[in-house]
């Protein structure tokens, strides 16, 4: 349904160009779920912002590429056209849903108004699908709650509006940027438990941007590893937990706290992720990588299918790396 | 809210006492008297005027009877004018000096706002520049130089408005520009800046995220926003244009309250400058607390009881 390809955005500053996001691909299909994970600063956000076309320009812009949503380049749409699709076609959740609702305006209105700018509603319609969406994302007293304003709800409370917000005039694609990383724990397992409800009952496609490995676990049915612009690994959920073949998804995955582990410290992946204003030649990993080998600085490894699913760029994967690590024992 | 107003409206009430004493200490402990300077007057007839007037009684029963006489909306005959009562001079004067003021604080407002929210929307660009060059100069040239400049090139030079007095709408544009420019171009930096900081907001990104056209977003999700800051000065503009229309009326010959409130104090007419502050105060504690319901107003945040958690 969503395919991007060789997706490249920069952002102009005092300092030099950033080159943000460096060449993504990625598709998603109907009704599934597609994680992308990666730390802090890696793209992951940019690359959904680019997908809604909402990088803000100046400073960034989409130098590169292509999106092709429905058979269409949404790259090469119109501002005016693009309109119609976001909201419609393609939903967006923020990360925090304190500052993502408007203070000044009631929940009803901002449920709503979408709804009218899209489609011709009599007030009594957007009303009845008002409440159908509060009832679907779980808010109780739904016709009262429409008459309220964001601080009288609590932070759970409010991204359920937003999910509801984002997902009244039934979009096809919702792009979620962390929708759990500002809520409590608890919370968190209500919100995913929330998506898989939405997803089984609507058949929506959901890109979820992460980087909390548990919340991956629990909803994703694919998974893109995002590592400096660029993404290293995919693979469905079980190849890449499973059979991880990038020594960063390795690294990751070796990362996320264990309780069956007594004592000693989290197991961390050394060093920091190169400048992007400047990106190395070869893999932008191989500073931190411990199978690091000479290539690897100078050449970007070429993508390997290891199933139909499962990519990855690395040059360990080539047959002539294998034949040498059988040859040689390594360093 | 109801206990609201009504508790605002017994602090409004000190606030007024305390004004009206303040003034009066003032008013008595500067030094002369209102017929000092009639220089055909001897002592005998001084005498007789002071007591006429009630200025012979001690200066305690002088500040009950100026009590009485606001509690009673009436202050009297102007001593300046012995024909003429106080509620003569302010029934006159402030139907004037309202439309000036009315009118400025208008201009300001609708032109700062407009002024701001282009300059913000057009952040860095030449127009911002410009408006922001322009609100710099209107924030630093006093309005009596501003006046006066006006009238000579305008007025005189020109001839394209005329020079003073207020009798059609022609007469107002220099009196009102004068008076606007200074609160416009606070207002205008003010709107441009909470509105760059209002347009960064998740909330404005999620308005983009639904869809919604440029103007809605800026209309209906940003400038409300961006005028709470705008609602809070209001009050001291006003003031600073109340004040301001003082000079104003005396430059541009304008027959209202501000031409009577300088003169009396210069002619050391007690009750026309108790009666001038009494009404100004009244007016600018009055707007003032129109600001503070139209804060509730615009933000849902504010409320104006504790009643319960939400």
């Amino acid at each position: 349904m969503l395919e991007v390809q060789d997706l490249h955005v920069t952002f102009t500053t005092y300092g030099g160009t950033v080159k943000a996001v460096r060449g993504v691909d990625l598709y998603v299909n109907e009704g599934e779920t597609l994680a992308i994970v990666g730390e802090s600063g890696c793209g992951k956000s940019v690359t959904s912002n680019a997908i809604m076309r909402l990088i803000p320009s100046p400073p960034g812009k989409i130098t590169r590429g292509m999106i092709r949503f429905k058979g269409e380049d949404l790259v090469s749409l119109s501002e005016k056209a693009m309109r119609n699709i976001r909201g419609v076609d393609i939903s967006m959740i923020f990360q925090d849903p304190m500052t993502a609702l408007n203070p000044t305006l009631t929940i009803g209105t901002q449920l709503m108004e979408g709804l009218y700018e899209h489609q011709k509603v009599t007030g009594q319609e957007a009303k009845r699908r008002a409440l159908e969406m509060m009832d679907l994302v779980g808010i109780p007293n739904p016709e009262e709650r429409l008459k309220q304003y964001p601080h009288q709800f609590s932070g759970g409370m409010r991204q359920r509006i937003v999910i509801a917000i984002a997902l009244i005039c039934e979009p096809e694609l919702l792009i979620a940027d962390e929708p759990t990383t500002a809520l409590d724990v608890t919370i968190q397992a209500q919100i995913l438990e929330l998506f898989e409800k939405i997803q089984k009952q609507t058949g929506v496609s959901i890109i979820l941007i992460t980087h909390d490995l548990g919340v991956v676990a629990k909803i994703a049915d694919r998974i893109a590893v995002m590592y400096a612009g660029k993404i290293v690994e995919v693979g469905t959920k079980r190849e890449i937990f499973y059979q991880p073949e990038h020594p960063y998804t390795k690294g990751l995955l070796r990362s996320v706290p264990r309780l069956d582990l007594k004592g000693g410290k989290l197991a961390a992946i050394e060093g920091t992720p190169p400048d992007l204003f400047s990106p190395p030649e070869g893999c932008p990993f191989a500073a931190r990588c411990a199978y690091a080998m000479e290539v690897c600085t100078h050449v970007h490894p070429v993508k390997t299918s290891l199933s139909p699913s499962h990519q990855v760029d690395c040059w360990l994967q080539d047959e002539r790396a294998k034949k040498l690590l059988a040859t040689s024992s390594p360093k | 809210m109801l206990r609201y107003i009504l508790k605002r409206l017994a602090i409004m009430l000190v606030t007024l006492w305390i004004i009206i004493t303040l003034t009066f200490i003032l008013m008595v402990s500067v030094p002369g008297s209102p017929f000092n300077s009639e220089s055909s007057s001897n002592e005998i007839v001084q005498a007789n005027l002071n007591k006429h007037y009630n200025l012979d009684q001690p200066k305690y029963i002088q500040y009950l009877e100026y009590i009485k006489s606001i509690a009673t909306f009436d202050f009297g005959p102007s001593i300046s004018k012995p024909h003429q009562s106080v509620n003569d001079l302010l029934g006159r004067g402030f139907p004037i000096s309202f439309e000036l003021g009315i009118i400025s604080i208008a201009v300001a407002v609708l032109s700062g706002i407009i002024l701001g929210i282009i300059a913000a929307l057009r952040h860095n660009g030449i127009i911002d520049y410009l408006a922001m060059g322009l609100a710099v100069l209107g924030i630093s040239i006093p309005n009596f130089i501003l006046a006066t400049l006006l009238i000579q090139q305008l007025a005189v030079n020109w001839e394209i408005f005329p020079v003073a007095t207020w009798s059609s709408p022609a007469h107002m544009v220099l009196p009102v520009f004068a008076l606007a420019t200074g609160p416009m171009a606070i207002i205008a930096r003010l709107t441009r800046s909470t509105m760059l900081e209002v347009l960064t907001q998740d909330y404005i990104k999620m308005a983009r995220a639904k869809g919604l056209s440029p103007w809605k977003i800026i209309i209906k999700h940003a400038l409300r926003n961006a005028l709470m800051p705008v609602i809070t000065i209001m009050g001291t503009l006003v003031a600073g244009v109340l004040t301001g229309s003082f000079v104003i009326e005396k430059i541009f010959a304008i027959p209202g309250m501000g031409k009577y409130f300088v003169e009396s104090i210069n002619h050391r007419d007690y009750p026309v400058i108790m009666g001038t502050t009494v009404f100004y105060s009244v007016f600018l504690i009055v707007m003032l607390f129109l600001v503070d319901i139209a804060y509730g107003i615009l933000d849902p945040r504010i409320k104006f009881h504790k009643k319960g958690g939400d």
